[in-house]
């Protein structure tokens, strides 16, 4: 059951497409309490975009109630409540005609935020998401890299101070040094900020280090709901013990390899 | 520069240019005014979508000139409306109808391109646009346009290089532009004048075309700096096509002309009289035999040369056919008593409407008169003008002789002559002052039945002016002073004449001759 406490709460939650057979969600009911980190994992298909995109409201339910700090979204204003919760798209999301500057203030500049005070907090933000204030805030998207890129749109999502992050496979395109070096300074934001972070992936062993907090959903049902050490080793589903697999594998390879290399030494 | 054509040409330019560039522009203005907002109106809306490009596409296919001339008389009629229901008119000629006109005809290219470019926007742009809390108008102002604008721009280009090309096919109906030059050219065989109005046309539009490019280029790489050289190009093209029309003073005199030679001469020899006498007169060249007596009466032209005939049936509505003094009396009288159109009087010769043949084919055929013309007909090919064969002229003529040719031909006048010569039509439709009757060796035939009635050439005030005593007296001396030989001599030297006479250098010679009798 959800929690009355719960940040955000999907209480029963349907949702149908058109005339579609399949339901994209199925009685989804899930609480994310204040300040956790959870992982949405999945294969496509799976239903988690969409469960994502009823916290804002970007979809509506066909059926059961979506909470955010225990209100009901529907009797929230749209436009406010996403001016509130900050969202890093899938791909890059970010307005190819907007400096980096542009990108990171545009929620404040839509809360009507004073270009002063606008620009001291993009300042702030790109030293938060570790780009160079002098060297980013007037190129173009086009001109970064893929990381550079992804930054940029995570410093866009906590602009205006939310409380909840939502991504939507925030890291997915990027090489793993990238990847790795993001999600960990991502995951520090979270803590020192206290924010509620819920991320899509598809990547297991992403969701296993950054998460405090994993879901697997399959066919618009949740199947499996746990610690990522929980999940790793008591685990009931066949899908979900198979891509528990694939962390515990690497983990075991490079325990063997350092063992090994600690042990010898190359001739 | 040793051709006088190509001075008279230049010195024409900064009034046919400017006039050009305002119409293009407001044209142009207007267009944008109407077409951005229902591309935006229509995004959401497929089934408004559909009926709106599908509606511009059928304008489009309506020729420019077909278009330019079936505002006029819509105007014509809106305005008498509103001057019944209102109490005020407004001009019908030139300027309103061409811009209505040139606006339509800009729609298509900037609502495509509108609907094309915002269709066009990543999806993933538009999501995150809602997603950090845009309403639809912020998304549409702040990341939509914005990102459609190159591609919009790109339907701008279209459109300005459309309304420049179009724009000179106005003069017919009254508004001054780059066409003067081709339109007056074609009529007095004139081709460096043709020349120099499809250059000056070109040469704009090409500009214009380059300056936008600039601009849009500029704002797909977003270089601020190419969009503002070329927003500053064309503001300066703009000023430096109206600045000569606003610093020179604004003439008092309108001459208006018809679409033929005799009429440039005229009007040329007028205006250089009203110079001559110290008043600041404009031409108006090429305007339609109807639209030139309608924009007299309303007072939107000044002064023009009639013919007694074609008052006598288009605006009288009388068929039978009187003595040359009797059509001028009752003439007069009937303009003083409908609006009031003052004839200061005839000019001493008649431009009537007659049939003319190369001589030798009518010498080997025997004939003489319309009479004997009726005869053979039916083994002959008439050629007339574009008006001829549905003037009520022709039908007099065609009624009172039983005339009915093989086959009628429709032609410009210009080139009757010539196809008269080489023996590709029989008979033409001929003016009976014209110069090449002359230089064709053509014979004009007698009308023993007087079907066709005397077409006097007759100076007319308008209404406004027509107490005007410094502008009656500088016309006055026109008056009886110029015969039918004087006349087709000018005629020749305007046209097809050997020297590159223009019709201002073939009026100076007219004057030349009238003004010692």
């Amino acid at each position: 059951m959800a929690q009355a406490s719960a940040t955000i709460a999907f209480e029963d939650v349907g949702k149908t497409f058109g005339d579609a057979q399949r339901a994209a969600l199925d009685r989804v009911t899930l609480a994310v309490p204040e300040r956790e980190f959870l992982a949405i994992v999945g294969p496509s298909g799976s239903g988690k975009t969409t469960l994502l995109r009823l916290v804002n409201r970007l979809a509506e339910p066909s059926s059961g109630t979506v909470r955010v700090a225990g209100e009901d979204v529907r009797d929230v204003d749209p436009i406010a409540l996403r001016r509130r919760i900050g969202y890093v798209f899938q791909g890059i999301g970010l307005f190819p005609h907007m400096t980096v500057g542009e990108n990171i203030a545009i929620t404040l500049r839509l809360l009507g935020v004073d270009k002063p005070r606008m620009a001291a907090r993009v300042g702030d933000l790109l030293d938060l998401v570790r780009l160079d204030r002098a060297q980013y805030r007037d190129r173009f998207p086009d001109q970064l890299s893929g990381g550079e890129r992804q930054r940029v749109g995570v410093a866009r999502a906590i602009a205006a101070g939310p409380k909840i992050v939502l991504m939507d496979e925030p890291f997915g395109a990027l090489d793993p040094l990238t990847r790795d070096a993001l999600g960990s300074d991502y995951r520090k934001l979270h803590d020192d900020l206290g924010l509620t972070t819920v991320m899509i992936t598809h990547d297991m062993l992403e969701a296993v280090l950054l998460a405090d907090r994993i879901v697997v959903m399959h066919d618009g049902r949740l199947i499996a709901d746990g610690t990522p050490r929980a999940l790793m080793s008591e685990v009931s589903n066949d899908y979900v013990r198979e891509l528990m697999q694939t962390p515990r594998r690497h983990a075991e390879r490079l325990q063997t390899l350092m063992e090994r290399g600690a042990g010898t030494t190359p001739q | 520069m040793s051709d006088p054509r190509i001075a008279e040409a230049f010195a024409r330019l900064p009034d046919f240019l400017g006039s050009h560039v305002l119409v293009s522009v407001t044209a142009l203005a207007l267009g944008l005014a109407i077409s951005l907002p229902l591309a935006l109106l229509s995004r959401q809306r497929p089934a408004w979508r559909a009926v709106l490009l599908g509606a511009a596409s059928i304008v489009q296919t309506v020729p420019g000139l077909a278009m330019l001339a079936l505002f006029y008389p819509l105007l014509l009629a809106l305005a008498a409306l509103s001057e019944r229901l209102l109490g005020v008119g407004f001009s019908a000629l030139g300027f309103l109808p061409a811009v209505l006109a040139l606006a339509l005809y800009s729609m298509l290219p900037v609502l495509r391109n509108t609907v094309t470019g915002l269709d066009g926007i990543d999806p993933a742009v538009k999501e995150a646009a809602i997603g950090v809390g845009m309403t639809p108008q912020q998304s549409l102002v702040m990341v939509e346009l914005p990102l459609a604008l190159p591609v919009i721009m790109a339907g701008i280009r279209t459109s300005a290089v459309w309304v420049i090309g179009t724009a000179t096919l106005s003069t017919p109906i009254g508004q001054t532009s780059l066409g003067n030059y081709i339109f007056s050219g074609l009529q007095t065989q004139n081709w460096v004048s043709v020349l120099f109005g499809c250059l000056a046309a070109a040469v704009l539009a090409i500009a214009v075309d380059q300056l936008l490019a600039l601009m849009e280029s500029g704002l797909a790489s977003r270089r601020r700096i190419r969009v503002a050289l070329g927003g500053v190009g064309i503001a300066l093209i703009v000023a430096g096509a109206l600045v000569p029309g606003w610093s020179r003073p604004g003439a008092r005199y309108v001459i208006g002309a018809k679409t033929f030679t005799e009429q440039y001469v005229l009007a040329a020899l007028i205006e250089q009289r009203l110079t001559a006498a110290g008043l600041a007169a404009t031409r108006r060249e090429g305007l339609g035999s109807s639209v030139i007596f309608n924009a007299l009466a309303a007072s939107e032209i000044d002064v023009a040369v009639d013919y007694s005939g074609t008052i006598w049936a288009n605006q009288m509505h009388r068929a039978d056919v009187e003595p040359r003094a009797e059509v001028l009396t009752e003439l007069s009288a009937w303009l003083a008593h409908n609006g009031g159109v003052r004839l200061v009087g005839a000019l001493g010769f008649e431009n009537a409407y007659a049939l003319a043949m190369p001589r030798r084919r009518a010498e080997a055929l025997g004939i003489r008169s319309i009479a004997d013309l009726a005869r053979q007909a039916p083994n002959l090919t008439a050629a007339g003008d574009y008006e001829f064969f549905s003037r009520p002229e022709w039908a007099a003529l065609r009624d009172a002789y039983h005339l009915a040719f093989r086959a009628q031909r429709q032609m410009q006048p210009e080139f009757m002559y010539a196809a008269a010569a080489a023996g590709e039509v029989d008979v033409i439709s001929a003016y009976t002052s014209d110069g090449l009757i002359a230089k064709y060796d053509l014979v004009v035939l007698d009308d023993p039945r007087h079907a066709i009635p005397p077409y006097d050439a007759v100076l007319l005030v308008s209404p406004k002016k027509a107490d005007d005593a410094a502008l009656i007296d500088a016309l006055r001396p026109l008056v009886g002073a110029i015969d039918v030989k004087l006349m087709r001599e000018a005629n020749l030297r305007a046209a097809g004449g050997k020297d590159a006479a223009t019709p201002a250098a073939a009026a100076h010679w007219l004057w030349d001759q009238v003004k010692d009798r």
